[in-house]
């Protein structure tokens, strides 16, 4: 049977401008702490539920991008943002205030990349000057959705992850400052038949080694030609999946993989299990951290590839797999 | 893909960590150990006030709930849930804490459709099925005096 | 001497009754709640069947505070009913032996709601 192969974009007009970052408490105390630009260390700022916090965070996140790139809302011709709770509320009330055209998007914890490679495209494409990127995550609004009530004392498998309590934005313009967004691959939705709500990363191994081996392709590039192949949130048991996949074809990825889930935290000190996941966990990262290396040149080209588990409890509980997503973006300091 | 799902499924089973079961088994043990000590103790002391076995027994599981509740407000129970595991699950303070977290949860949503509806979000099937399998056994022991 | 052992037992058979309750979450990833249901369900089956009663007497708190205690009062509750009422009874023994824990549960739960907020999970640094 014929297989899809899909299509790698590439892009020759499109440079993120500007970023920004906002975190919480157990992300300061990570070994990245000091590189987001913003803390909330009661996780809550002035919100008064879990919800409306991560709207803040989304607020906040953008609003920083914005200000260092010196735009105002009227600027702004489009954003595209998503996170992990019901209906994405956590995008829209937190950006409803900038009233902006607004694009809400939906990839669960690879939504960063996928808001990314769109914008790029507009601003590429030439619709658009300004288009943003913006995805949170907060730890306790995802334990109310999806698991248990904060003080319920239920026990964490050691596969399970924590979720970052975290938002980043990237403003995307034709510009002639790095970074730049070189191209991007789509994913495609992988049911690996993994059930298990405890072990995302194994769910999620499956669709970044089929992004990452159709966007080397299709570039004709190799892992070694990367300063760093960046996955969102497989955390250790998918990373080690992933490492395994790519050794059958005979390549040896951990040689350039790193992965914000097992970056984000000091696994040693706290106690986050296999690792930090949702979208605030790769777009804070991207924007405290691994774009500003990009732009200074201390890191000259980056495969980014943000991952996604497509869950539901419902289904999962009606008996369903867990598929998953990734989508690459590269991003270039030349 | 270069795998199948049957490979990919034992692949993901053989990467997971195991749950280190030499730490969690002993610590189970030892706090659920002592919370049931602690429940004698109260059982003793309340025999020795004069009341009757029945009324000592559930006025320690009171007493034992309202611990619970207490230390579940204070964000304690759940911190000290992280090292017992099991051992604050199973007895009736873990009863206890899986129905007043929910409670102060989902009191964001309200005093009726979040507090008041969520309440026995996780204990309600303890209740159904408990309780029911009282009435099973209750329809059993009838027909048995019958005979 | 006495007071020593059966504190001691109490730590002993409730401990080990904990115990096993990890080894089902470590080795058959059952979620809290089906254990929760599992041990209530179990307790009214082996107090159905006169085997938690022994336990009961022997390990005192170390039986009746995990809830398979829970259950065997429900069962106890249950015979008493049926004894004293007949048919009826069997859908009155069980909650009227639950009626204080469910109940003290529901109250103190509402009172904790009200005076304190839900926190945020801390996560210790070690």
């Amino acid at each position: 049977m014929a297989i899809c192969e899909g299509k790698t974009f590439r892009y020759s007009n499109a440079s993120i401008v500007s970023y920004g970052s906002v975190a919480g408490k157990v992300e300061s105390d990570g070994p990245f702490g000091d590189e987001f630009d913003e803390i909330i260390e009661d996780n809550k700022g002035s919100a008064d539920t879990w919800e409306q916090a991560e709207a803040l965070f989304q607020q906040k996140a953008l609003k920083r991008a914005m200000e260092k790139a010196n735009l105002v809302p009227e600027k702004m011709d489009l954003i595209f943002a998503g996170d992990l709770l019901n209906q994405c509320t956590g995008s829209s009330y937190g950006l409803k205030d900038f009233y902006v055209p607004f694009l809400g998007i939906y990839g669960a914890c690879s939504t960063f990349a996928e808001g990314l490679l769109l914008a790029g495209a507009m601003v590429n494409a030439g619709y658009v000057e300004n288009a943003a990127a913006v995805s949170s995550s907060h730890f306790s609004s995802a334990e109310r959705q999806f698991r248990f009530p904060l003080n319920y004392g239920g026990v964490r498998t050691p596969t399970a992850q924590w979720t970052a309590t975290a938002a980043g934005a990237a403003i995307v313009s034709a510009s002639q400052n790095p970074p730049f967004i070189k191209a991007a691959t789509v994913g495609k939705i992988q049911d690996m038949g993994i059930s298990d709500l405890n072990n995302m990363g194994a769910a999620m191994a499956g669709a970044a080694y089929d992004t990452i081996s159709r966007h080397l392709k299709h570039m004709g590039s190799h892992p070694e030609d990367y300063d760093a192949i960046i996955t969102g949130d497989l955390g250790e048991v998918g990373s080690n999946m992933l490492y395994e996949l790519f050794r059958r074809d005979g390549v040896a990825l951990e040689e350039r993989h790193k992965d914000c889930g097992l970056l984000i935290y000091d696994r040693e000190k706290q106690d986050v299990h296999a690792g930090g996941s949702g979208c605030g966990c790769s777009a804070s990262m991207m924007c405290g951290h691994f774009l500003k290396n990009v732009e200074n040149g201390g890191l000259k080209r980056i495969l980014y590839v943000a991952t996604g588990a497509l869950m539901s409890p419902t289904m999962v509980q009606q008996g369903g797999n867990i598929p998953g997503i990734a989508h690459a973006v590269e991003i270039t300091h030349k | 893909m270069n795998i199948s799902n049957q490979e990919y499924g034992e692949l993901a089973k053989r990467v997971s960590p195991p749950s280190s079961m030499a730490k969690t088994i002993p610590m189970a043990f030892l706090i659920g150990g002592a919370i049931c000590t602690l429940g004698e103790a109260l059982l003793n002391m309340y025999a020795a006030l004069g009341f009757s076995q029945d009324d000592a027994g559930a006025l320690t599981s009171m007493s034992l709930i309202f611990l619970s509740a207490l230390l579940t407000g204070l964000k304690l129970y759940d911190r000290i849930a992280q090292h017992a595991g099991a051992g604050t699950l199973v007895p009736i303070t873990g009863f206890a804490n899986s129905i007043v977290s929910p409670a102060l949860e989902f009191k964001s949503e309200g005093f009726v459709l979040g507090l008041g509806a969520k309440m026995f979000v996780i204990a309600g099937p303890v209740l159904v099925y408990g309780i029911s399998a009282s009435i099973v056994y209750g329809i059993i022991y009838y027909i048995q005096t019958l005979l | 001497m006495d007071i020593f052992l059966d504190y001691l037992w109490a730590f002993l058979v409730g401990g080990a009754l904990c115990a096993i309750g990890q080894v089902l979450i470590d080795l058959t990833k059952l979620t809290p709640a089906r254990i929760l249901t599992s041990y209530v369900v179990a307790g009214v089956i082996l107090g159905a069947l006169g085997w938690y009663e022994p336990i009961v007497d022997f390990a005192g708190g170390g039986a009746t505070v995990p809830l398979t205690g829970f259950g065997n009062l429900l069962a106890k509750g249950v015979r008493r009913a049926v004894d004293e009422n007949g048919l009826l009874g069997a859908f009155m023994g069980g909650f009227t032996s639950a009626a204080v824990g469910v109940s003290a549960a529901i109250f103190f739960g509402l009172l904790a709601a009200l005076v304190f907020k839900s926190g945020s999970k801390i996560n210790e640094t070690s």
